[in-house]
Protein backbone atom coordinates (compact mmCIF):
# COMPACT_ATOMS: atom_id res chain seq x y z
CA UNK A 1 0.00 0.00 0.00
CA UNK A 2 1.35 3.50 -1.16
CA UNK A 3 2.55 5.85 1.94
CA UNK A 4 -0.50 8.27 1.36
CA UNK A 5 -3.01 5.65 1.40
CA UNK A 6 -1.77 4.16 4.49
CA UNK A 7 -1.54 7.06 5.87
CA UNK A 8 -4.89 8.25 4.98
CA UNK A 9 -6.29 5.00 6.13
CA UNK A 10 -5.05 5.78 9.74
CA UNK A 11 -7.15 8.87 9.64
CA UNK A 12 -10.65 7.92 10.50
CA UNK A 13 -8.68 5.42 13.51
CA UNK A 14 -7.51 8.78 15.18
CA UNK A 15 -10.29 10.79 14.43
CA UNK A 16 -12.60 8.23 16.34
CA UNK A 17 -10.39 8.40 19.14
CA UNK A 18 -10.65 12.07 19.05
CA UNK A 19 -14.46 11.88 18.81
CA UNK A 20 -14.65 9.42 21.74
CA UNK A 21 -12.06 10.91 24.01
CA UNK A 22 -13.50 14.60 23.61
CA UNK A 23 -17.48 13.40 23.27
CA UNK A 24 -17.33 11.73 26.67
CA UNK A 25 -15.30 13.79 28.46
CA UNK A 26 -16.85 16.59 28.31
CA UNK A 27 -20.12 14.93 29.33
CA UNK A 28 -17.85 14.73 32.85
CA UNK A 29 -18.20 18.85 33.17
CA UNK A 30 -20.37 19.34 36.15
CA UNK A 31 -23.20 20.97 34.86
CA UNK A 32 -26.07 20.87 32.42
CA UNK A 33 -26.21 22.32 28.64
CA UNK A 34 -29.37 24.01 29.53
CA UNK A 35 -29.07 25.51 33.05
CA UNK A 36 -25.38 26.43 31.32
CA UNK A 37 -27.10 28.32 28.70
CA UNK A 38 -29.92 29.95 30.46
CA UNK A 39 -28.92 30.62 33.29
CA UNK A 40 -30.99 31.54 36.49
CA UNK A 41 -33.28 31.76 34.17
CA UNK A 42 -33.39 28.19 33.72
CA UNK A 43 -35.06 27.79 36.82
CA UNK A 44 -37.89 29.15 35.36
CA UNK A 45 -38.62 26.28 32.83
CA UNK A 46 -40.95 23.95 33.10
CA UNK A 47 -40.09 19.99 32.98
CA UNK A 48 -41.96 20.05 30.06
CA UNK A 49 -40.10 22.51 28.70
CA UNK A 50 -36.75 21.48 29.59
CA UNK A 51 -37.31 18.10 27.84
CA UNK A 52 -38.63 19.76 24.71
CA UNK A 53 -35.30 21.72 24.91
CA UNK A 54 -33.24 18.36 25.56
CA UNK A 55 -34.81 16.74 23.20
CA UNK A 56 -34.44 19.60 20.54
CA UNK A 57 -30.60 19.52 21.52
CA UNK A 58 -30.23 15.51 21.37
CA UNK A 59 -29.27 15.63 24.80
CA UNK A 60 -32.09 13.77 26.33
CA UNK A 61 -30.91 10.13 25.09
CA UNK A 62 -28.50 7.80 26.88
CA UNK A 63 -25.18 8.81 26.14
CA UNK A 64 -24.19 6.31 23.47
CA UNK A 65 -27.13 6.99 21.50
CA UNK A 66 -26.06 10.35 21.83
CA UNK A 67 -22.45 9.02 20.52
CA UNK A 68 -24.39 6.88 17.87
CA UNK A 69 -26.16 9.22 16.64
CA UNK A 70 -23.79 12.41 16.27
CA UNK A 71 -21.30 10.07 14.58
CA UNK A 72 -23.66 9.24 12.37
CA UNK A 73 -24.38 13.16 11.44
CA UNK A 74 -20.73 13.65 11.20
CA UNK A 75 -20.10 11.41 8.51
CA UNK A 76 -22.78 13.44 6.62
CA UNK A 77 -21.19 16.29 7.40
CA UNK A 78 -23.37 17.63 10.02
CA UNK A 79 -21.90 18.39 13.53
CA UNK A 80 -24.95 19.15 15.34
CA UNK A 81 -26.57 22.68 16.24
CA UNK A 82 -25.02 24.84 19.39
CA UNK A 83 -26.52 25.52 22.12
CA UNK A 84 -25.36 29.07 22.42
CA UNK A 85 -25.45 30.05 18.69
CA UNK A 86 -28.80 28.36 18.18
CA UNK A 87 -27.37 27.23 14.44
CA UNK A 88 -25.37 24.37 12.67
CA UNK A 89 -21.98 23.92 14.41
CA UNK A 90 -20.36 23.78 10.92
CA UNK A 91 -21.29 27.19 10.83
CA UNK A 92 -20.29 28.29 13.88
CA UNK A 93 -16.55 27.42 13.02
CA UNK A 94 -16.80 28.15 9.84
CA UNK A 95 -17.64 31.69 10.81
CA UNK A 96 -14.41 31.69 13.12
CA UNK A 97 -12.24 29.62 10.59
CA UNK A 98 -10.68 32.84 8.66
CA UNK A 99 -9.52 34.54 11.78
CA UNK A 100 -7.37 31.40 13.07
CA UNK A 101 -6.36 30.68 9.24
CA UNK A 102 -5.38 34.26 8.72
CA UNK A 103 -3.79 34.45 11.92
CA UNK A 104 -1.90 31.47 11.33
CA UNK A 105 -0.85 32.57 7.73
CA UNK A 106 0.25 35.91 9.14
CA UNK A 107 2.19 34.43 11.94
CA UNK A 108 4.02 31.80 9.59
CA UNK A 109 4.73 34.59 7.12
CA UNK A 110 6.46 36.79 10.02
CA UNK A 111 8.36 33.83 11.28
CA UNK A 112 9.88 32.72 7.93
CA UNK A 113 10.56 36.28 6.45
CA UNK A 114 12.56 36.88 9.68
CA UNK A 115 13.69 33.62 10.89
CA UNK A 116 15.34 31.72 7.57
CA UNK A 117 17.33 35.25 7.15
CA UNK A 118 18.99 35.60 10.42
CA UNK A 119 19.88 31.79 10.60
CA UNK A 120 21.30 31.95 7.38
CA UNK A 121 22.97 34.90 8.65
CA UNK A 122 24.11 33.08 11.98
CA UNK A 123 25.39 30.00 10.22
CA UNK A 124 27.13 32.53 7.66
CA UNK A 125 28.94 34.07 10.43
CA UNK A 126 29.38 30.78 13.00
CA UNK A 127 30.73 31.76 16.22
CA UNK A 128 31.47 35.80 15.46
CA UNK A 129 29.28 38.27 17.55
CA UNK A 130 26.68 38.43 14.95
CA UNK A 131 26.00 34.69 15.23
CA UNK A 132 25.93 35.04 19.20
CA UNK A 133 23.72 37.80 19.52
CA UNK A 134 21.09 35.79 16.76
CA UNK A 135 21.39 33.14 18.98
CA UNK A 136 20.81 34.33 22.16
CA UNK A 137 18.04 36.60 20.84
CA UNK A 138 16.51 33.26 19.39
CA UNK A 139 16.90 31.40 22.63
CA UNK A 140 14.73 34.49 24.21
CA UNK A 141 12.05 34.54 21.78
CA UNK A 142 11.69 30.73 22.56
CA UNK A 143 11.38 30.84 26.27
CA UNK A 144 8.93 34.01 26.05
CA UNK A 145 5.83 33.42 26.94
CA UNK A 146 2.93 34.21 23.71
CA UNK A 147 1.50 36.43 26.35
CA UNK A 148 4.09 38.34 27.87
CA UNK A 149 5.29 39.52 24.60
CA UNK A 150 1.40 40.35 23.94
CA UNK A 151 1.26 41.98 26.71
CA UNK A 152 4.63 43.90 25.75
CA UNK A 153 3.05 44.82 22.74
CA UNK A 154 -0.01 46.36 23.92
CA UNK A 155 1.75 48.56 26.66
CA UNK A 156 4.23 49.98 24.07
CA UNK A 157 1.05 50.66 21.65
CA UNK A 158 -1.04 52.44 24.45
CA UNK A 159 1.55 53.35 26.95
CA UNK A 160 4.24 55.02 24.26
CA UNK A 161 2.37 55.83 21.23
CA UNK A 162 -1.29 56.04 23.13
CA UNK A 163 -2.26 53.49 20.43
CA UNK A 164 -4.57 50.63 21.33
CA UNK A 165 -5.42 47.70 18.65
CA UNK A 166 -8.82 47.33 17.57
CA UNK A 167 -10.54 44.49 19.68
CA UNK A 168 -13.63 43.04 20.09
CA UNK A 169 -15.34 42.77 16.37
CA UNK A 170 -13.55 41.66 13.56
CA UNK A 171 -12.88 42.78 10.76
CA UNK A 172 -12.68 40.26 7.40
CA UNK A 173 -9.81 41.07 4.55
CA UNK A 174 -12.91 40.75 2.13
CA UNK A 175 -14.52 44.01 4.22
CA UNK A 176 -11.45 46.30 5.02
CA UNK A 177 -8.17 44.63 4.10
CA UNK A 178 -6.35 47.83 6.30
CA UNK A 179 -8.15 47.53 9.02
CA UNK A 180 -8.26 43.46 9.07
CA UNK A 181 -4.95 43.87 9.00
CA UNK A 182 -4.20 46.49 11.39
CA UNK A 183 -6.24 44.31 13.56
CA UNK A 184 -4.10 41.33 12.97
CA UNK A 185 -0.55 42.27 12.58
CA UNK A 186 0.25 42.70 16.91
CA UNK A 187 -1.13 39.18 17.56
CA UNK A 188 0.68 38.01 14.32
CA UNK A 189 4.00 39.57 15.82
CA UNK A 190 3.37 37.92 19.03
CA UNK A 191 2.42 34.77 17.75
CA UNK A 192 5.07 34.97 15.47
CA UNK A 193 8.15 35.78 17.94
CA UNK A 194 8.55 32.12 19.21
CA UNK A 195 7.68 30.91 15.72
CA UNK A 196 10.61 33.23 13.93
CA UNK A 197 13.39 31.95 16.90
CA UNK A 198 12.72 28.16 16.35
CA UNK A 199 12.65 28.46 12.52
CA UNK A 200 16.33 30.89 13.02
CA UNK A 201 17.85 28.02 15.47
CA UNK A 202 16.68 25.23 12.98
CA UNK A 203 17.67 27.29 9.77
CA UNK A 204 21.25 27.91 11.58
CA UNK A 205 21.76 24.38 12.33
CA UNK A 206 20.65 23.41 9.12
CA UNK A 207 22.89 25.66 7.08
CA UNK A 208 25.91 24.82 9.26
CA UNK A 209 25.48 20.89 8.20
CA UNK A 210 24.84 22.07 4.33
CA UNK A 211 27.77 24.41 4.29
CA UNK A 212 30.28 21.87 5.42
CA UNK A 213 28.80 19.18 2.55
CA UNK A 214 31.09 18.17 -0.35
CA UNK A 215 29.11 20.63 -2.98
CA UNK A 216 29.56 23.60 -1.35
CA UNK A 217 33.49 22.52 -1.16
CA UNK A 218 33.25 21.93 -4.79
CA UNK A 219 30.91 25.04 -5.73
CA UNK A 220 33.49 27.32 -3.57
CA UNK A 221 36.40 25.72 -5.44
CA UNK A 222 34.65 26.23 -8.36
CA UNK A 223 34.43 29.93 -7.72
CA UNK A 224 31.02 30.14 -7.40
CA UNK A 225 30.13 34.09 -5.58
CA UNK A 226 29.92 33.34 -1.41
CA UNK A 227 26.39 34.87 -1.79
CA UNK A 228 25.33 32.61 -4.48
CA UNK A 229 26.93 29.78 -2.81
CA UNK A 230 24.73 30.42 0.82
CA UNK A 231 21.59 31.65 -1.27
CA UNK A 232 21.67 29.89 -4.66
CA UNK A 233 23.20 26.10 -3.39
CA UNK A 234 23.23 26.23 0.81
CA UNK A 235 19.90 27.25 1.08
CA UNK A 236 17.65 25.40 -0.69
CA UNK A 237 18.89 21.89 0.69
CA UNK A 238 18.96 23.19 4.37
CA UNK A 239 15.34 24.45 4.18
CA UNK A 240 13.77 20.76 4.42
CA UNK A 241 13.72 20.76 8.62
CA UNK A 242 12.26 24.42 8.39
CA UNK A 243 9.48 23.41 6.09
CA UNK A 244 8.62 20.83 8.61
CA UNK A 245 9.10 22.83 11.79
CA UNK A 246 6.95 25.25 10.16
CA UNK A 247 4.08 23.17 8.99
CA UNK A 248 4.05 21.71 12.46
CA UNK A 249 3.63 24.72 14.41
CA UNK A 250 1.06 25.82 11.45
CA UNK A 251 -0.62 22.81 12.31
CA UNK A 252 -0.61 23.82 15.80
CA UNK A 253 -1.71 27.31 15.04
CA UNK A 254 -4.90 26.33 13.07
CA UNK A 255 -6.03 25.03 16.10
CA UNK A 256 -6.72 27.97 17.22
CA UNK A 257 -4.41 30.24 19.72
CA UNK A 258 -6.25 30.22 23.01
CA UNK A 259 -3.75 32.77 24.51
CA UNK A 260 -3.37 35.57 22.07
CA UNK A 261 -7.23 35.97 21.09
CA UNK A 262 -8.02 36.06 24.81
CA UNK A 263 -5.45 39.15 24.90
CA UNK A 264 -6.75 41.00 21.92
CA UNK A 265 -10.14 40.12 21.99
CA UNK A 266 -10.25 37.98 19.11
CA UNK A 267 -12.61 35.81 17.77
CA UNK A 268 -10.96 33.01 16.49
CA UNK A 269 -11.33 29.25 16.92
CA UNK A 270 -9.78 28.56 20.42
CA UNK A 271 -11.37 30.88 22.03
CA UNK A 272 -14.75 29.63 20.14
CA UNK A 273 -13.65 26.11 22.03
CA UNK A 274 -12.63 27.56 24.94
CA UNK A 275 -16.40 29.53 25.64
CA UNK A 276 -17.78 26.24 24.60
CA UNK A 277 -16.30 24.65 27.25
CA UNK A 278 -17.30 27.24 29.52
CA UNK A 279 -21.26 26.84 28.36
CA UNK A 280 -21.10 23.46 28.01
CA UNK A 281 -22.16 23.72 24.41
CA UNK A 282 -21.52 19.79 24.03
CA UNK A 283 -21.73 19.95 20.11
CA UNK A 284 -19.98 23.18 19.72
CA UNK A 285 -16.74 21.85 21.34
CA UNK A 286 -17.00 17.91 20.07
CA UNK A 287 -17.39 20.01 16.62
CA UNK A 288 -14.52 22.66 17.00
CA UNK A 289 -12.05 19.72 18.83
CA UNK A 290 -13.12 17.13 15.74
CA UNK A 291 -12.10 20.09 13.19
CA UNK A 292 -8.96 21.04 14.45
CA UNK A 293 -8.29 17.53 14.77
CA UNK A 294 -8.64 16.56 11.20
CA UNK A 295 -6.98 19.78 10.48
CA UNK A 296 -3.99 19.26 12.52
CA UNK A 297 -3.23 15.77 10.60
CA UNK A 298 -3.86 17.14 7.40
CA UNK A 299 -1.60 19.64 7.84
CA UNK A 300 0.94 16.82 9.07
CA UNK A 301 0.69 14.54 6.24
CA UNK A 302 1.51 17.91 4.00
CA UNK A 303 4.29 18.52 5.71
CA UNK A 304 5.67 14.79 5.15
CA UNK A 305 4.58 14.54 1.22
CA UNK A 306 6.72 18.40 0.91
CA UNK A 307 9.35 16.74 2.87
CA UNK A 308 9.38 13.68 -0.29
CA UNK A 309 8.84 16.59 -3.02
CA UNK A 310 12.03 18.57 -1.24
CA UNK A 311 14.20 15.88 -0.73
CA UNK A 312 14.21 13.21 -3.70
CA UNK A 313 16.21 11.30 -1.30
CA UNK A 314 13.64 10.81 0.79
CA UNK A 315 11.05 7.89 -0.23
CA UNK A 316 8.57 7.92 1.94
CA UNK A 317 7.24 4.63 3.84
CA UNK A 318 9.98 2.25 2.53
CA UNK A 319 12.13 0.76 4.87
CA UNK B 1 30.53 14.13 37.80
CA UNK B 2 32.31 14.03 34.40
CA UNK B 3 28.68 14.60 33.18
CA UNK B 4 28.13 17.92 35.72
CA UNK B 5 31.86 18.54 34.52
CA UNK B 6 31.15 18.87 31.47
CA UNK B 7 27.43 20.79 31.57
CA UNK B 8 29.83 23.31 33.63
CA UNK B 9 32.37 23.98 30.84
CA UNK B 10 29.75 24.24 28.09
CA UNK B 11 28.75 28.28 27.97
CA UNK B 12 24.90 27.33 27.81
CA UNK B 13 25.07 25.06 30.47
CA UNK B 14 26.76 26.91 32.85
CA UNK B 15 24.28 30.08 32.53
CA UNK B 16 21.12 27.93 32.52
CA UNK B 17 22.45 25.75 35.68
CA UNK B 18 23.12 29.11 37.69
CA UNK B 19 20.05 30.28 36.98
CA UNK B 20 18.07 26.92 37.74
CA UNK B 21 19.98 26.86 41.29
CA UNK B 22 19.22 30.34 41.43
CA UNK B 23 15.49 29.68 41.36
CA UNK B 24 15.59 26.53 43.21
CA UNK B 25 17.12 28.62 45.92
CA UNK B 26 14.45 31.37 46.08
CA UNK B 27 11.69 28.60 45.96
CA UNK B 28 13.41 27.31 49.00
CA UNK B 29 13.43 30.49 50.68
CA UNK B 30 9.94 30.85 49.46
CA UNK B 31 9.00 27.42 51.03
CA UNK B 32 10.29 27.68 53.85
CA UNK B 33 8.24 31.25 54.61
CA UNK B 34 11.80 32.87 54.22
CA UNK B 35 10.09 36.23 52.31
CA UNK B 36 10.68 39.27 52.81
CA UNK B 37 7.10 40.13 53.44
CA UNK B 38 4.06 37.31 53.33
CA UNK B 39 3.31 36.59 50.54
CA UNK B 40 -0.56 37.06 50.78
CA UNK B 41 -0.93 39.55 53.59
CA UNK B 42 -2.33 43.03 52.23
CA UNK B 43 -0.75 46.32 53.26
CA UNK B 44 -3.29 47.99 52.22
CA UNK B 45 -1.95 51.42 53.01
CA UNK B 46 1.14 50.43 50.47
CA UNK B 47 -1.40 49.82 47.66
CA UNK B 48 0.70 49.97 44.03
CA UNK B 49 4.08 51.06 45.17
CA UNK B 50 6.59 51.19 43.17
CA UNK B 51 9.66 49.47 43.51
CA UNK B 52 11.51 50.64 46.72
CA UNK B 53 13.66 49.53 49.81
CA UNK B 54 11.25 47.99 51.49
CA UNK B 55 9.54 46.40 48.80
CA UNK B 56 11.88 45.81 46.25
CA UNK B 57 9.65 44.76 43.26
CA UNK B 58 6.58 46.59 44.63
CA UNK B 59 3.53 46.07 45.82
CA UNK B 60 0.09 44.82 43.92
CA UNK B 61 -3.39 46.32 44.12
CA UNK B 62 -4.19 45.23 47.51
CA UNK B 63 -0.70 46.23 48.37
CA UNK B 64 0.76 42.56 48.63
CA UNK B 65 4.74 42.11 47.98
CA UNK B 66 5.28 40.95 44.49
CA UNK B 67 9.31 39.47 45.36
CA UNK B 68 7.80 37.56 47.99
CA UNK B 69 4.92 36.50 46.01
CA UNK B 70 7.15 35.81 43.06
CA UNK B 71 9.36 33.85 44.97
CA UNK B 72 6.18 31.52 46.05
CA UNK B 73 5.19 31.29 42.69
CA UNK B 74 8.65 29.92 41.53
CA UNK B 75 7.93 27.07 44.04
CA UNK B 76 4.72 26.94 42.55
CA UNK B 77 6.10 26.52 39.28
CA UNK B 78 8.92 24.57 39.76
CA UNK B 79 6.19 21.72 41.57
CA UNK B 80 3.83 21.65 38.71
CA UNK B 81 6.43 21.31 36.04
CA UNK B 82 8.27 18.47 37.95
CA UNK B 83 5.53 16.55 38.91
CA UNK B 84 3.44 16.82 35.50
CA UNK B 85 6.90 16.34 33.33
CA UNK B 86 8.53 13.41 35.80
CA UNK B 87 4.65 12.10 35.28
CA UNK B 88 4.50 12.32 31.62
CA UNK B 89 8.18 10.85 31.43
CA UNK B 90 6.70 7.97 33.29
CA UNK B 91 3.85 6.95 31.71
CA UNK B 92 5.32 8.17 28.17
CA UNK B 93 8.61 5.77 28.89
CA UNK B 94 6.49 2.34 29.93
CA UNK B 95 3.95 3.13 26.88
CA UNK B 96 6.78 3.61 24.24
CA UNK B 97 8.95 0.88 25.55
CA UNK B 98 6.29 -1.59 25.99
CA UNK B 99 5.29 -0.62 22.09
CA UNK B 100 8.64 -0.74 20.86
CA UNK B 101 9.34 -3.85 22.38
CA UNK B 102 6.02 -5.80 21.92
CA UNK B 103 5.41 -4.52 18.13
CA UNK B 104 2.40 -5.86 16.51
CA UNK B 105 -0.90 -5.02 17.32
CA UNK B 106 0.31 -3.64 20.92
CA UNK B 107 2.21 -1.37 19.12
CA UNK B 108 -0.53 -0.27 16.60
CA UNK B 109 -3.13 0.29 19.53
CA UNK B 110 -0.59 2.59 22.09
CA UNK B 111 0.40 4.59 18.86
CA UNK B 112 -2.40 5.06 17.82
CA UNK B 113 -3.67 6.09 21.07
CA UNK B 114 -0.76 8.58 21.90
CA UNK B 115 -1.58 9.96 18.07
CA UNK B 116 -4.98 10.89 19.34
CA UNK B 117 -3.51 12.74 21.79
CA UNK B 118 -1.10 14.37 19.81
CA UNK B 119 -4.24 15.56 17.61
CA UNK B 120 -5.94 16.89 20.35
CA UNK B 121 -5.04 20.82 20.17
CA UNK B 122 -2.79 20.39 23.59
CA UNK B 123 -4.26 23.57 25.77
CA UNK B 124 -7.32 22.51 25.13
CA UNK B 125 -6.99 19.24 26.42
CA UNK B 126 -5.83 20.66 29.53
CA UNK B 127 -8.76 23.07 29.12
CA UNK B 128 -10.83 20.41 29.21
CA UNK B 129 -9.27 18.07 31.67
CA UNK B 130 -9.35 21.19 34.11
CA UNK B 131 -13.09 21.89 33.35
CA UNK B 132 -13.74 18.08 34.27
CA UNK B 133 -11.79 18.51 37.22
CA UNK B 134 -11.86 21.73 38.55
CA UNK B 135 -8.66 24.17 38.52
CA UNK B 136 -5.86 23.38 41.07
CA UNK B 137 -2.62 22.29 41.50
CA UNK B 138 -2.88 18.73 41.48
CA UNK B 139 -5.17 19.20 38.38
CA UNK B 140 -2.72 21.22 36.32
CA UNK B 141 -0.04 18.72 37.10
CA UNK B 142 -2.01 16.06 35.49
CA UNK B 143 -3.37 18.25 32.54
CA UNK B 144 0.19 18.69 31.82
CA UNK B 145 1.22 15.24 32.21
CA UNK B 146 -1.65 13.97 30.07
CA UNK B 147 -0.15 16.42 27.15
CA UNK B 148 3.33 15.79 27.70
CA UNK B 149 2.83 11.77 27.86
CA UNK B 150 2.70 10.95 23.99
CA UNK B 151 6.40 12.90 23.37
CA UNK B 152 7.74 10.52 25.48
CA UNK B 153 6.15 7.30 24.28
CA UNK B 154 7.79 8.62 21.09
CA UNK B 155 11.21 9.14 22.05
CA UNK B 156 11.00 5.93 24.02
CA UNK B 157 9.97 3.91 21.06
CA UNK B 158 11.91 5.01 18.72
CA UNK B 159 15.25 4.20 19.87
CA UNK B 160 13.45 0.57 21.57
CA UNK B 161 12.61 -0.60 18.57
CA UNK B 162 16.62 -0.34 16.98
CA UNK B 163 17.71 -1.62 20.57
CA UNK B 164 16.33 -4.88 20.94
CA UNK B 165 17.54 -5.73 17.60
CA UNK B 166 20.94 -5.58 19.13
CA UNK B 167 23.35 -8.11 19.67
CA UNK B 168 23.75 -7.94 23.22
CA UNK B 169 19.58 -8.18 23.81
CA UNK B 170 19.95 -11.15 21.88
CA UNK B 171 23.20 -12.02 24.04
CA UNK B 172 20.99 -11.58 27.04
CA UNK B 173 18.14 -13.74 26.12
CA UNK B 174 21.05 -16.10 25.17
CA UNK B 175 21.88 -16.08 29.34
CA UNK B 176 18.21 -16.61 30.00
CA UNK B 177 17.49 -12.81 31.26
CA UNK B 178 13.96 -12.22 32.31
CA UNK B 179 11.84 -9.65 30.11
CA UNK B 180 11.78 -7.17 32.76
CA UNK B 181 15.23 -7.48 33.23
CA UNK B 182 16.06 -6.93 29.89
CA UNK B 183 13.32 -3.72 29.78
CA UNK B 184 14.82 -2.00 32.92
CA UNK B 185 18.55 -2.94 32.61
CA UNK B 186 19.22 -2.90 29.31
CA UNK B 187 17.22 -1.10 27.04
CA UNK B 188 16.14 1.85 29.89
CA UNK B 189 19.89 2.26 30.84
CA UNK B 190 20.38 2.93 27.09
CA UNK B 191 17.45 5.02 26.82
CA UNK B 192 18.49 7.85 29.83
CA UNK B 193 20.32 10.12 27.63
CA UNK B 194 17.74 11.03 25.42
CA UNK B 195 15.35 10.94 28.47
CA UNK B 196 17.35 13.21 29.90
CA UNK B 197 16.93 15.53 27.44
CA UNK B 198 13.60 15.32 26.89
CA UNK B 199 13.02 16.16 30.40
CA UNK B 200 14.71 19.07 30.62
CA UNK B 201 13.45 20.81 27.62
CA UNK B 202 9.75 19.75 28.78
CA UNK B 203 10.68 21.67 31.77
CA UNK B 204 10.65 24.56 30.20
CA UNK B 205 7.56 23.25 28.11
CA UNK B 206 5.65 22.46 31.40
CA UNK B 207 6.45 26.02 32.86
CA UNK B 208 5.41 27.26 29.63
CA UNK B 209 1.94 25.67 30.00
CA UNK B 210 1.50 26.41 33.63
CA UNK B 211 2.03 30.10 33.16
CA UNK B 212 -0.43 30.01 30.01
CA UNK B 213 -2.93 27.99 32.22
CA UNK B 214 -2.75 30.04 35.68
CA UNK B 215 -2.87 33.24 33.30
CA UNK B 216 -6.43 32.42 31.63
CA UNK B 217 -7.45 31.54 35.44
CA UNK B 218 -7.29 27.92 35.52
CA UNK B 219 -3.95 26.85 36.83
CA UNK B 220 -3.76 27.79 40.53
CA UNK B 221 -6.41 29.80 42.11
CA UNK B 222 -5.83 32.95 44.25
CA UNK B 223 -4.97 34.01 46.42
CA UNK B 224 -1.96 31.88 46.13
CA UNK B 225 0.61 33.50 43.88
CA UNK B 226 1.36 32.17 40.44
CA UNK B 227 3.68 33.56 38.14
CA UNK B 228 0.84 33.77 35.18
CA UNK B 229 -1.85 34.66 37.42
CA UNK B 230 0.03 37.34 38.64
CA UNK B 231 0.73 38.23 34.88
CA UNK B 232 -2.84 38.61 34.58
CA UNK B 233 -3.91 40.37 37.27
CA UNK B 234 -1.66 43.05 35.94
CA UNK B 235 -2.92 43.37 32.67
CA UNK B 236 -5.61 46.01 33.80
CA UNK B 237 -2.99 47.87 35.80
CA UNK B 238 0.05 48.52 33.17
CA UNK B 239 -0.50 51.82 33.18
CA UNK B 240 -0.62 53.00 36.77
CA UNK B 241 2.15 49.95 37.23
CA UNK B 242 4.08 48.31 34.99
CA UNK B 243 6.36 46.60 37.52
CA UNK B 244 3.64 44.14 38.25
CA UNK B 245 3.74 43.16 34.39
CA UNK B 246 7.59 43.44 33.71
CA UNK B 247 8.76 41.68 37.04
CA UNK B 248 6.31 38.71 36.89
CA UNK B 249 7.15 38.38 32.93
CA UNK B 250 10.89 38.33 33.49
CA UNK B 251 10.97 35.97 35.86
CA UNK B 252 8.72 33.52 33.83
CA UNK B 253 10.94 34.63 30.74
CA UNK B 254 13.74 33.48 32.62
CA UNK B 255 13.17 30.54 33.94
CA UNK B 256 12.30 28.50 30.89
CA UNK B 257 15.53 30.00 29.31
CA UNK B 258 17.63 28.45 32.09
CA UNK B 259 15.91 24.99 31.06
CA UNK B 260 16.00 25.27 27.91
CA UNK B 261 19.66 26.55 27.61
CA UNK B 262 20.54 23.63 30.47
CA UNK B 263 18.58 21.28 27.82
CA UNK B 264 20.57 22.30 24.78
CA UNK B 265 24.12 21.74 26.52
CA UNK B 266 22.79 18.37 27.63
CA UNK B 267 22.03 17.79 24.30
CA UNK B 268 24.91 18.86 22.77
CA UNK B 269 27.09 16.76 25.45
CA UNK B 270 25.05 13.71 24.83
CA UNK B 271 24.50 13.45 21.12
CA UNK B 272 28.11 14.25 19.52
CA UNK B 273 26.24 15.07 16.11
CA UNK B 274 24.92 18.35 17.69
CA UNK B 275 27.92 18.70 19.45
CA UNK B 276 29.88 19.12 16.31
CA UNK B 277 27.47 21.64 14.82
CA UNK B 278 27.49 24.01 17.74
CA UNK B 279 31.61 23.76 18.51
Amino acid sequence: MSYLARRLSTFPLILLGVSVLVFFSIRLIPGDAITAMLGTEAGLLTPAQRQALAAYFGIDQPVFVQYGRWLAGVVQGDLGISVTYGRPVLSVILERFPLTLELALLSMLIALCAGIPAGVLAATRNERPSDLGIRIAAMLGQSTPSFVIGLLIIYVLSVVFGAVPAMGVFTPFRADPLANLGQLIFPAITLGFAFAASVTRIARSSMLDVLNEDFIRTARAKGAPARSVVWHHALPNALIPVVTLSGVEFGYLLGGAVIVEQIFALPGLGRLTLDAIGQRDYALVQGSVLFIAFNFLIVNLLVDLAYAALDPRIRLGRR
Amino acid sequence: MAMLKAILAHPSGRIGAAIIVLYAFLALLGALGLTPHDPVQQFRIDRLKPPSATYWMGTDLFGRDTLSRLMVGIGQSFVIAFASVGLAALAGSLIGLFAGWWGGWADGVLMRMMDVLLAFPAILLALLIIAIVGPGTFTSVAAIAIVYTPIFARVVRGPTLSLKRRDFVDAARTFGSSQTYILSRHLLLNLVAPLTVQVTLALAWALLTEAGLSFLGLGTQPPAPSLGLMMSEARNLMQQAPWLLAFPGLTIMLGILGFNLFGDALRDILDPRTQERSS
